[in-house]
């Protein structure tokens, strides 16, 4: 598979547009889990896949082969989103300054609801750990992310993002202890 | 050994514990730490549960369909000089409608348009559009460009900065020229920062580079843009309707 990725980015490259196709063809899916786990709102998921193959294209003469095309792809990817993500908290954070509130975690769904029904459980479960995704910085979310989701090593990461290992193992650690601190008291109810 | 330390937990659900073997002994004969590791796990377990909305089969087709024509544009923009030249007298012309109908802001006053003003409207907005899209995307560029050791080549951001004035000014002109204070003030504050863009060095110092992606920042000009370039898109899609929350910026 890698090869024919391989001769399709060559092809790319050389102009042919069919192979172009191919390449948003076989990655869409990936790039849009990716951008979706990483800003949280399917609006922005989208613009995310459509500017990282734009940028890729854009780009194609830059791609070295000795990375994946799709570990590319998440590069691109993976810092346009955070770019969105600050881009979007700087501007919330000015617009909605007075009601910051509204982002605890705990108010997001009253610890007192009701829900012994276990599809009730599982979403309520799920719209938790959506919210402790979004308590965690644009840097630990990406990092935790490509490093939980996708796989990447956290060297990669580092590489990807430009922030070196350390860095990034720290902004690893911390959004797992945020993400403790936030879904252990509802875990922790499962069990 | 020491009990396991968080850290060590993390790398070891993950995979990268160096010390692996001595994680292993330990967990084997200390019931604190397994329990500590089995809480750990319980949690990035439960993280996996956060639902992804589905796409189709077809998505990536549909993807290709959607960035198709912005991959043409883009190429189209390097013609630009001639470009400018030709369409500007329509541009105009199709500007001042579309912005005395009203599109960006305003509620349209309730008299339909004739048919051939829609359908000159909507050449427009495209137009309008894939300026924004470039505009976007040179202001992206610079913003997440790194500093680094050495300085950066911006050739490419500083050749489309200078693509994108004509058409901005032109643009700008018009919607001041028609009252909508919104987009002509946005327009301004990208006219600022693409001046800066085309008159940089090709080669930019961290120095300079840090500039200008403070001048992009100070005036929230990205965000701008691609609030205004999104409402242009859906007018685009969906000419009919109007943006019910159609805010200023």
């Amino acid at each position: 598979m890698e090869v024919e990725a391989g001769d399709a980015v060559e092809r790319a490259r050389s102009g042919d547009s069919d192979a172009f196709r191919l390449l948003v063809e076989q990655h869409s899916h990936a790039i849009f889990r990716l951008a979706f786990r990483m800003t949280g709102n399917e609006q922005d998921a989208e613009d995310v896949v459509q500017e990282t193959f734009l940028r890729a294209y854009r780009q194609l003469n830059k791609y070295e082969a000795r990375s994946s095309f799709s570990t590319w792809l998440f590069r691109i990817a993976s810092n346009y989103s955070l770019d969105l993500i600050r881009m979007r908290k700087r501007h919330e954070d000015r617009r909605e300054r007075a009601t910051s509130e509204e982002h605890d975690i705990l108010n997001v769904i009253p610890v007192d609801t009701p829900g012994p029904d276990r599809i009730v459980y599982g979403t309520e479960v799920q719209q938790k750990v959506s919210a402790a995704l979004d308590q965690l910085s644009a840097q630990e979310r990406t990092a935790f992310v490509l490093r939980h989701f996708e796989g990447l090593s956290i060297e990669e990461i580092g590489e990807s993002l430009g922030t070196g290992t350390n860095a990034t193992k720290h902004s690893i650690f911390r959004a797992v202890q945020k993400l403790r601190k936030s879904l252990e008291p509802v875990v922790g109810h499962a069990r | 050994m020491n009990h396991v330390s968080e850290e060590q937990f993390v790398l070891l659900y993950y995979g990268e514990a160096r010390d692996r073997g001595a994680i292993d002994r330990h967990l084997d004969d200390c019931e604190a730490c397994r329990a500590e590791y089995r809480a750990l796990q319980l949690v990035l377990n439960t993280v996996d549960s956060a639902p992804v909305p589905a796409r189709s089969a077809e998505y990536g087709a549909e993807v290709w369909q959607r960035i198709e024509k912005r991959l043409g544009a883009r190429k189209r923009s390097r013609w630009s000089p001639a470009r400018w030249w030709i369409w500007a007298p329509v541009m105009t012309a199709l500007l001042v409608v579309a912005f005395l109908a009203g599109r960006f802001t305003h509620k349209p006053t309730g008299g339909e348009l004739a048919k051939n003003q829609q359908i000159r409207e909507r050449i427009l907005l495209v137009a309008v559009g894939d300026h924004l899209e470039r505009s976007q995307m040179v202001l992206a560029e610079l913003s997440n460009a790194a500093s680094g050791k050495g300085k950066l080549d911006i050739t490419d951001e500083r050749q489309m900065a200078n693509e994108l004035l004509e058409d901005n000014r032109l643009y700008r002109q018009t919607a001041h020229s028609t009252g909508d204070t919104t987009v002509s003030n946005v327009l301004d504050d990208l006219e600022r920062v693409l001046i800066e863009i085309a008159h940089s060095p090709t080669q930019v110092s961290n120095d300079q580079l840090e500039e200008l992606q403070r001048q992009i920042e100070s005036r929230g000009l990205l965000f701008k843009v691609r609030v205004l370039g999104s409402r242009v898109r859906e007018q685009e899609i969906a000419p009919g309707a109007k943006d019910k929350d159609s805010k200023k910026l």
